[in-house]
């Protein structure tokens, strides 16, 4: 239990998806203007994060890994070059069911979550979350505890950028620094406040 | 061929893809510590770039609207796995050092963005040169940033040693920031300063301008 409280402490603070490994920064800085949506988006990569990671997982393990296809009397064949195109493959679709179930059956969330979730496909902090899983050889559990974390702590950046974008559009800033710069320098200080936390351990 | 001189060299500082298209930050920000590796990088995602906008324009025609996401993806995948093998084949230690960043090139919003908003309009010669350009674009941003990074965060470029440090018996003291995540970051938002200061016409308007000040007069 306590791996994996320490798992999921880790992937939200010191591992940081957007301020360490700047992994869905083109969403990150685009979709940050305001709270609200940035929100939105938030929980809606958590959400799509926690569940393709171990999906991911299901697949690396059991069909592409070397010799995972021994089930099925094929020791010897590894399909582990097919990774990434079955990764992204199982996110967009992923991503498309969701949708069309939020659609059906929880039709606020639907709304309130819209136009970003066909976003996230591209988003490349989910495709790096399942490359990560990979490369570090999680189990099932740590997969989804891995990818619930990375999104709760993709979710908080994006909010706390947002916050202070929308603090920062009343100050002075140099004509060449508006908008797209300032950004980047308020990103660089809060990725500085992160590093903070790289001792931490549970 | 004034055309293709245009697609070629308008995306490097006219229209940059990082800097004034925000496309194509994750991995700019993430790979730049070194400048061998962000070289690798650099090809890699040209060469991506280019190929995925030439196969893309070649079947634009056939592909049906509702589905050309998924299609761009598969293309580009494909073309992502053929740099990911080969890297591994020949240059293990640096496709060891980029880890997951050669195959977030999938997701590298350039690649997308350039194969939607070029190559599905246009012919196969100018897309391919359109892939190149923005790919050059690309590199330009991180092929500066990574030499910043590791000329004065190591005092090394390519792994030679150019400004002698402190620690082995030189005069140069490391600014340690600069190999730090972090410092990227900053490095980029001020080449964004720096290309937005000398072409003007990219500022960003502000949300909200400051009244001018006016002075009471005096006696009021």
């Amino acid at each position: 239990m306590e791996h994996y409280l320490s798992l999921f402490v880790r992937s939200i603070f010191i591992e940081n998806m957007a301020l360490a490994f700047f992994l869905g920064m083109c969403t990150f800085l685009a979709i940050s203007k305001k709270i609200q949506p940035a929100l939105g988006l938030g929980i809606a990569v958590t959400v799509v994060l926690t569940i393709t990671v171990p999906a991911n997982y299901l697949i690396h393990a059991y069909l592409l890994k070397e010799g995972a296809l021994a089930w099925a009397g094929l020791p010897e064949v590894d399909l582990s070059f097919l990774g990434l195109l079955s990764y992204i493959g199982v996110i967009a679709a992923i991503v498309q069911i969701l949708e069309m179930f939020l659609d059906k059956f929880v039709p606020a969330l639907y709304n309130a979550l819209g136009i970003f979730l066909p976003l996230i496909t591209v988003n490349c902090a989910i495709l790096g979350a399942s490359l990560f899983m990979v490369e570090r050889d999680y189990n099932l559990a740590e997969s989804a505890v891995y990818g619930a974390g990375s999104g709760v702590g993709w979710a908080l950046a994006i909010v706390a950028l947002a916050g202070i974008r929308e603090k920062l559009k009343y100050s002075d800033i140099p004509q060449g620094l508006q908008g797209l710069g300032i950004t980047f320098m308020a990103a660089g200080l809060m990725s500085l406040g992160f590093m903070s936390f790289g001792g931490i351990d549970i | 061929m004034a055309s293709v001189k245009e697609t070629l060299t308008g995306p490097i500082f006219k229209n940059n893809p990082i800097a004034l298209q925000i496309l194509g930050i994750c991995s700019a920000l993430a790979v730049t510590s070194s400048l061998k590796v962000t070289l690798v990088m650099c090809v890699a995602l040209t060469l991506v770039t280019a190929f995925a906008n030439f196969f893309v324009s070649i079947i634009r025609k056939q592909i049906p609207g509702s589905i050309r996401i998924i299609v761009q993806m598969v293309i580009i995948a494909s073309l992502v796995i053929v740099v990911d093998q080969f890297l591994k084949a020949y240059a293990y230690n640096i496709s060891k050092q980029l880890s997951v960043f050669v195959g977030l090139i999938i997701t590298n919003c350039i690649v997308m963005g350039r194969a939607e908003a070029f190559a599905m309009k246009n012919p196969p010669i100018p897309s391919f040169f359109d892939g190149v350009g923005n790919g050059l674009g690309y590199s330009v941003v991180l092929i500066a940033v990574a030499t910043v990074r590791e000329l004065f965060g190591a005092g090394k470029l390519l792994g030679f040693e150019i400004l002698p440090l402190v620690t082995e018996g030189g005069w140069y003291n490391p600014n340690g920031l600069l190999l730090l995540p972090p410092s990227a970051f900053f490095l980029i938002g001020g080449f964004i300063w720096v290309l937005r200061s000398v072409r003007k016409e990219q500022v960003e308007k502000p949300d909200y301008t400051m009244a001018s000040h006016t002075p009471l007069k005096e006696g009021v």
